[in-house]
C-alpha cells in the first residue's frame, strides 16, 4: 500500500503475476479451511507458516496458529515440547518479521506467547531481536513498544533502559523514538526519586546540556527540539497550583443598586456593580493551571452579609471534568437594609488538600483578599435602572479613573517559590545567551525556542511581583513571531496566535498602557459601565483573561479572533461586541453562555454559515459529544417546526444567553430565511436585534 | 490553475467502481483480509463525491452481512475471516452511509464490542487480548453509532487513553507509546466522541501535529518522516477537532493532495507518482472534504462519516 511506484502493467508480467495471485489465493483459502475444520495437523501448520511468510498480515491465520499451539500443547507434559513448540512460534515470528518489521499480528504474537509463560525467555534472544529491528529502523515504533513490553516483562530497570536511550541517541541524535522513550523513563525516575534521581534541578540541567549539544550538532533535525520544549515547560512550571488573579480583588469597592439616583452619586468612588435584580455578586478565582475542589471547607468567606443559598463553585470552563483554571460562586445577598450600609467580605484560601491540580499537586500558598459591597436602600418609589430602554450603542465618552480597579495581583510570599524560581530563571537565562550564540540565524525553531524561552523567564521574573517585568520580554518576542511570520509562512496563523497572546500580555501589563483602552461607558439612564476597547489590533485570540475580570463593557471588534475562549471568566460582562471578527460558527462561543451577566451582544459581521466544516463542534457540548441530550434540547423546537439539523447550533447558544440586545447581520446565517424569527423564538428577552425594535 | 489541476472526480469513481471487482490480483489477494475496510474507503468516498447510487445498496449490505459472524456478533475482514473490531467498526460505517442499521442485531453486535473492555479501560481487538488505542476509539465509535454507549465504562475507557497521553502533547498505541498521528486521530477522535477533549493540551498538541506539514505541503505522520496522503486525514481531522486546523497551510496541502492523483487511471496514491490504492483514494478526498474543497460533501472529523449521516444519526428523533 505504501511506496510502491506507479507502473503501467506489462503484458509480458501478467502470466507471472496470474500464477503468483493463484497460488496465494489457494493457499488462503486452504489455511482458512483448516481453520474451520479444526485441523491443525503438522502439514495443516505448515501451510499457515507458509502464508505467513508471504504475508504477515493475514491475521486469520495467526489466530488459527494460537488455536493449533493451544490445541497440541495438551498433549505435551514435559518441558521439552513444550519449549519446542514456543520456539516453533518465536521462529515463525521472525520470519514473518523479516518479511515486514511493522506487521501488528507478527509483533502480537510474540507477546501472546511470551505472556504464556510456558518456558523461560531466552533474554539474549528477545533483546538480539530487538537490537537488530531497531539498528536497520530506529523509529520501528513497534519494536519500542515491544522492547517496553519486554523490559517491563523481566523486571529490568528503567535506570537500564535510560543507559540504552542514551546508546541510541549517541549513535545518532535523530532519533524521536529514543528521546521520547528517554521522557517517559526519566519522568517515571523522578516521581519515584530513585537513587540519583531525586534531585529535578540535578536532572534537567543535565538534560538541557545533552539536547544543547544535540542541537547544536544538528540544527535541523526536529526531535531535539521538541525535547526541548518539554525540559522548559518542566523548568518553568510552579510545582504547585498557584492563584494568580481574583475578582473582586483586594481593596475593590463594589457599590449594588438598583436604584439610578444612589448609582451616580456613588460611583465616583466605587465601582457599580451591575447586578441582576436578584441582588448577585460573583467572586471569580483564577488559577495559574486547571484545579479541581473548591467547596466551602477548602475556600472560606467571611461576612456579615447574609447569602441567600449555600455557597456552591463552579468551574467556568466550557466541559465539565471537574478541573478548571477558572472557578466562580454567586453570592446572592439577602440582607434588608434600611439607608447606605458597607458590609466587608474576606476570601481566603488555605493550604489544602482538597484543591489539586491535574498532576496531584496540592494547593499550597495560603492567601486571602477583602473587598466591601455598599448596599443601597430600594426605597418605595425606586425606579429601577433600564439599562436597554434604548439600544446601547459602542461609543463612549468618559476617561477612566485609575482607583476603579486595583491592578493589584495578589502577591505570593511563599519562600519556596522564590527559590525554585531563582533557579528556573537562572537554568532559562543560561539557556537565552546559548541561543543567542547560535550561528544558524535563519532557522525557525532557533526563532522560536528563544521567543519561548523569553516568555518563560517573563513569567518567572513577574510572579509574586509586578506585570509590568514582562513588558521588555514581550517586546522582543513579539519581533521574534513577526521574523517567524516570514521564515516559516506556511506556519503563518500557529505565529499569528501566538503573537496576539504575547500583544495581549503587554498591552495588560502595565498600567498606564492599558489606562488608554479603558474609559467609562455612559448611558442614558442607566449607570456607568467601565469599558475597555482592544479594536484593530489584529488579535487571533484572547489571552490573560485573569486581567479583565473586572471588565463590564468589552469591544474586541476589528480583529481577527476565531474563539472567544477564555471570556468565560468575565463574570462581569454586560456588553461584548466582537463583531467583525472571524468567528465562524454558533459553537466557537459556547464560552458566554457562562456569563449570566452578559446581556448585549453584537457579533456582526463574521463568518458564521459559511463554513462547511466547525472547527469546534467537539469542544462544545452536543449530543455528538454525549454532553447533551438530543430529545430534551430539541423536542421543543421540533414541536415548532424548527429545523433542527440545520439549527442545533443556534438553538444551543441561544437557549442559555439571556439576551437584551443583539446584532448579527453580516453573517450568512442571518441572511437565511426565517432566520431572524427563529432567533426571536429562542431569546424571549431580547428588545433588540439588528438595532430594531423586538416586539 | 498550476500543474496540480482541479480533483479529477469522475475518474475516481470510476477507478473505485472497478477496483471493487479485480479481487483476483496479488494486490488485491494480499488485502483479502481487509476487504471490509476496503468497502468503508470506496463507498465512504463515493458518498463524499455524491455517486453513491453507482453501487447497488442491496448487493453491498448482503456482502457486508456474509461477513458478520452470528456466534460472537463481529463482524470478519471478510467471508470467513475471524471476527475483530477493526471490521466491525467499518459494516457499522457502511451501514450509516446507507442508513440501514435496521439489517442488524444491535444488541448482539455492542454487545461484541463492549465485551471487550478490560479491567484498565482499555479494549482488546478480539478475543486474543490485543490491547491498542486505536481499539477504544473503534469501540467508542461503533457504541456511540449504536447509541449504546451505556454498555460500556465511559469513564475508564476515558482514563486509559489519558493514561497514553505523552509529553509532547501526543498520544501513542498503549501508554508509554511514542506520538504517531494515526494513534493521535484515534485518541483524540476518542475523546471527541465522549465529551473529554479537555484532557489534551490543544496548544501544545496542536503545534505537534501542524509541524507534520512538510516543504512539499504533504503531512507526514511524525517527526522526520515523508509526507504522505493518509496523513491529510489523521493529521486534518485531529487539528479540526481541537480547533487548530488554521495553523497549517491549506493551500499547499491540496496542492499535495492534488498532485497524488493518477489524472488518467483514478485513484489518489500515497505520494506524488506512486501506486494508487483504496486506501489513499479515501484518504486524500477525506482531508479534501475537510478543507472543504468544491464538490466534496462535508465530513465528521471524529465519526469519519460524511456530516449529514452524523447529523441523521444524533438530530433526528
Amino acid at each position: 500500500m505504501h511506496g510502491r511506484p506507479r507502473r503501467p502493467a506489462k503484458p509480458e508480467d501478467a502470466a507471472a503475476a496470474a500464477t503468483k495471485a493463484a497460488k496465494l489465493r489457494d493457499l488462503q483459502a486452504q489455511v482458512l479451511r483448516n481453520h474451520h475444520a479444526r485441523t491443525y495437523t503438522k502439514e495443516a501448520l505448515g501451510l499457515s507458516f507458509k502464508l505467513l511468510e508471504i504475508n504477515p498480515e493475514a491475521y486469520t491465520a495467526w489466530n488459527y496458529r494460537k488455536l493449533a499451539f493451544q490445541h497440541n500443547l495438551r498433549e505435551f507434559s514435559d518441558p521439552e515440547p513444550i519449549k519446542s513448540a514456543v520456539d516453533d512460534e518465536l521462529r515463525v515470528v521472525e520470519v514473518a518479521l523479516r518479511q515486514n518489521p511493522k506487521s501488528y499480528g507478527a509483533w502480537y504474537h510474540r507477546k501472546w506467547l511470551l505472556n504464556q509463560r510456558l518456558a523461560l525467555v531466552d533474554f539474549k534472544r528477545e533483546f538480539g531481536l530487538l537490537d537488530k529491528l531497531l539498528k536497520a529502523d530506529a523509529r520501528n515504533f513497534h519494536g519500542w513498544n515491544y522492547r517496553r513490553f519486554l523490559a517491563r516483562f523481566m523486571g529490568v530497570p528503567d535506570e537500564e533502559e535510560l543507559k540504552y536511550t542514551m546508546d541510541k541517541i549517541s549513535d545518532n541524535f535523530s532519533n524521536y523514538s529514543a528521546w521520547h522513550n528517554r521522557s517517559i523513563l526519566l519522568s517515571n525516575l523522578l516521581v519515584q526519586q530513585r537513587n540519583g534521581f531525586e534531585s529535578k534541578q540535578k536532572i534537567f540541567s543535565e538534560e538541557f546540556e545533552l539536547v544543547t549539544q544535540a542541537l547544536f550538532t544538528d540544527p535541523s533535525d526536529q526531535s531535539g527540539w521538541f525535547y526541548h520544549l518539554w525540559l522548559l515547560s518542566q523548568t518553568s512550571t510552579p510545582a504547585n497550583p498557584q492563584l494568580i488573579a481574583s475578582w473582586p480583588c483586594n481593596g475593590a469597592k463594589l457599590c449594588l443598586s438598583s436604584v439610578r439616583e444612589k448609582v451616580e452619586q456613588n460611583t465616583l468612588s466605587s465601582m457599580w456593580c451591575y447586578s441582576l435584580k436578584e441582588m448577585i455578586v460573583p467572586i471569580v478565582l483564577y488559577f495559574n493551571e486547571p484545579v479541581k475542589g473548591l467547596n466551602p471547607s477548602s475556600v472560606k468567606l467571611k461576612s456579615d452579609l447574609v447569602f441567600g443559598m449555600d455557597i456552591h463553585w463552579r468551574p467556568l470552563s466550557v466541559t465539565d471534568s471537574g478541573y478548571s483554571n477558572c472557578w466562580a460562586t454567586h453570592l446572592e445577598i439577602t440582607n434588608e437594609c434600611s439607608s447606605l450600609q458597607q458590609f466587608s467580605v474576606e476570601v481566603s484560601i488555605p493550604c489544602s488538600d482538597d484543591i489539586v491540580s491535574r498532576s496531584g499537586s496540592r494547593y499550597n500558598c495560603p492567601v486571602h483578599f477583602t473587598f466591601l459591597i455598599e448596599l443601597v436602600n430600594r426605597g418605595d418609589t425606586a425606579e429601577d435602572i433600564n439599562l436597554f430602554h434604548d439600544p446601547i450603542s459602542w461609543d463612549c465618552s468618559e476617561p477612566f479613573q485609575s482607583h476603579y480597579i486595583p491592578f493589584d495581583q495578589l502577591k505570593i510570599t511563599s519562600s519556596l517559590v522564590q527559590e525554585d524560581s531563582k533557579w528556573h530563571f537562572e537554568r532559562l537565562s543560561d539557556e537565552i545567551d546559548l541561543f543567542r550564540e547560535l550561528p544558524d540565524e535563519n532557522s525557525k525553531f532557533v526563532k522560536l525556542t528563544l521567543a519561548r524561552l523569553l516568555l518563560a523567564c517573563a513569567a518567572i521574573k513577574s510572579r509574586g511581583r509586578s506585570l509590568v517585568e514582562r513588558k521588555a520580554y514581550c517586546e522582543e518576542a513579539l519581533g521574534l513571531f513577526s521574523d517567524l511570520v516570514h521564515l516559516d509562512p506556511s506556519h503563518k496563523h500557529y505565529y499569528e496566535d501566538e503573537r496576539s497572546l504575547v500583544l495581549m500580555d503587554k498591552l495588560t501589563c502595565d498600567m498606564e498602557t492599558f489606562m488608554k483602552h479603558c474609559s467609562v461607558q455612559v448611558q442614558p439612564n442607566s449607570a456607568p459601565l467601565n469599558h475597555v476597547r482592544l479594536c484593530r489590533l489584529s488579535f487571533t485570540r484572547i489571552g490573560f483573561a485573569e486581567r479583565l475580570l473586572w471588565v463590564q463593557v468589552l469591544d474586541l471588534s476589528h480583529n481577527s479572533l476565531r474563539s472567544v475562549e477564555g471570556l468565560e471568566a468575565l463574570q462581569q460582562l454586560v456588553c461584548l461586541n466582537i463583531s467583525n471578527n472571524r468567528i465562524s460558527s454558533f459553537t466557537a462561543l459556547e464560552s458566554l453562555t457562562k456569563i449570566i451577566s452578559l446581556k448585549v451582544l453584537d457579533l456582526s459581521y463574521n463568518d458564521i454559515g459559511a463554513h462547511s466544516i466547525d472547527t469546534t463542534r467537539y469542544i462544545c457540548s452536543s449530543p455528538f459529544s454525549h454532553k447533551v441530550e438530543a430529545c430534551e434540547s430539541f423536542e421543543e423546537c421540533q414541536k415548532k417546526n424548527i429545523n433542527v439539523e440545520e439549527y442545533w447550533e443556534a438553538i444551543l447558544l441561544f437557549k442559555y444567553l439571556k439576551l437584551a440586545q443583539l446584532d448579527i447581520k453580516g453573517n450568512a446565517v442571518a441572511s437565511k430565511e426565517n432566520f431572524r424569527t427563529l432567533v426571536m423564538t429562542l431569546i424571549p428577552s431580547l428588545k433588540w436585534l439588528d438595532g430594531e425594535c423586538v416586539h | 490553475m498550476g500543474d496540480e489541476g482541479d480533483l479529477a472526480a469522475d475518474k475516481h469513481v470510476r477507478y473505485i467502481v472497478t477496483v471493487e471487482k479485480k479481487k483476483d490480483s496479488f494486490e488485491s489477494l494480499v488485502m483479502e483480509h481487509i476487504r471490509l475496510n476496503g468497502a468503508y474507503w470506496g463507498l465512504t468516498t463515493l458518498d463524499l463525491l455524491h455517486k453513491l447510487q453507482a453501487v447497488d445498496a442491496a448487493e453491498v449490505i448482503d456482502w457486508i452481512m456474509s461477513c458478520y459472524d452470528p456466534e460472537s456478533g463481529g463482524f470478519g475482514g471478510n467471508v470467513g475471516h475471524d471476527p475483530h473490531v477493526l471490521y466491525t467498526l467499518s459494516a457499522v460505517q457502511v451501514l450509516c452511509l446507507f442508513d440501514r442499521l435496521d439489517v442488524l442485531d444491535v444488541d448482539k453486535v455492542a454487545d461484541y464490542v463492549a465485551g471487550l473492555q478490560n479491567e484498565d479501560g482499555s479494549f482488546s481487538g478480539d478475543i486474543w487480548g490485543e490491547v491498542d488505542t486505536r481499539f477504544s476509539y473503534i469501540a467508542l465509535c461503533t457504541l456511540s453509532l449504536l447509541h449504546c454507549l451505556h454498555k460500556i465504562d465511559v469513564q475508564k475507557a476515558v482514563d486509559f487513553i489519558v493514561s497514553c497521553k505523552n509529553l509532547d502533547g501526543g498520544f501513542g498505541a498503549m501508554p508509554g507509546g511514542e506520538s504517531h498521528a494515526g494513534q493521535i486521530f484515534c485518541c483524540v477522535g476518542a475523546l471527541a466522541i465522549t465529551g473529554s477533549l479537555h484532557h489534551i493540551d490543544r496548544d501544545l498538541l496542536g503545534w505537534w501535529l501542524c509541524e507534520r506539514q512538510c516543504r512539499d505541503g504533504g503531512l507526514n505522520g511524525r517527526p522526520e518522516k515523508l509526507a504522505d496522503v493518509c496523513y491529510s486525514w489523521w493529521v486534518l481531522s485531529s487539528l479540526i477537532m481541537i480547533d487548530r486546523v488554521h495553523w497549517i497551510d491549506k493551500e499547499k496541502l491540496t496542492k499535495f493532495i492534488l498532485n497524488c492523483q493518477d489524472i488518467e487511471n483514478g485513484g489518489i496514491s500515497d505520494r506524488p507518482d506512486n501506486a494508487v490504492d483504496i486506501y489513499h483514494t479515501y484518504f486524500g478526498v477525506a482531508g479534501l472534504s475537510l478543507m472543504e474543497y468544491p464538490g466534496v460533501k462535508p465530513m465528521d472529523p471524529a465519526y469519519a462519516l460524511p456530516l449529514d449521516v452524523v447529523n441523521r444519526i444524533f438530530l433526528r428523533k
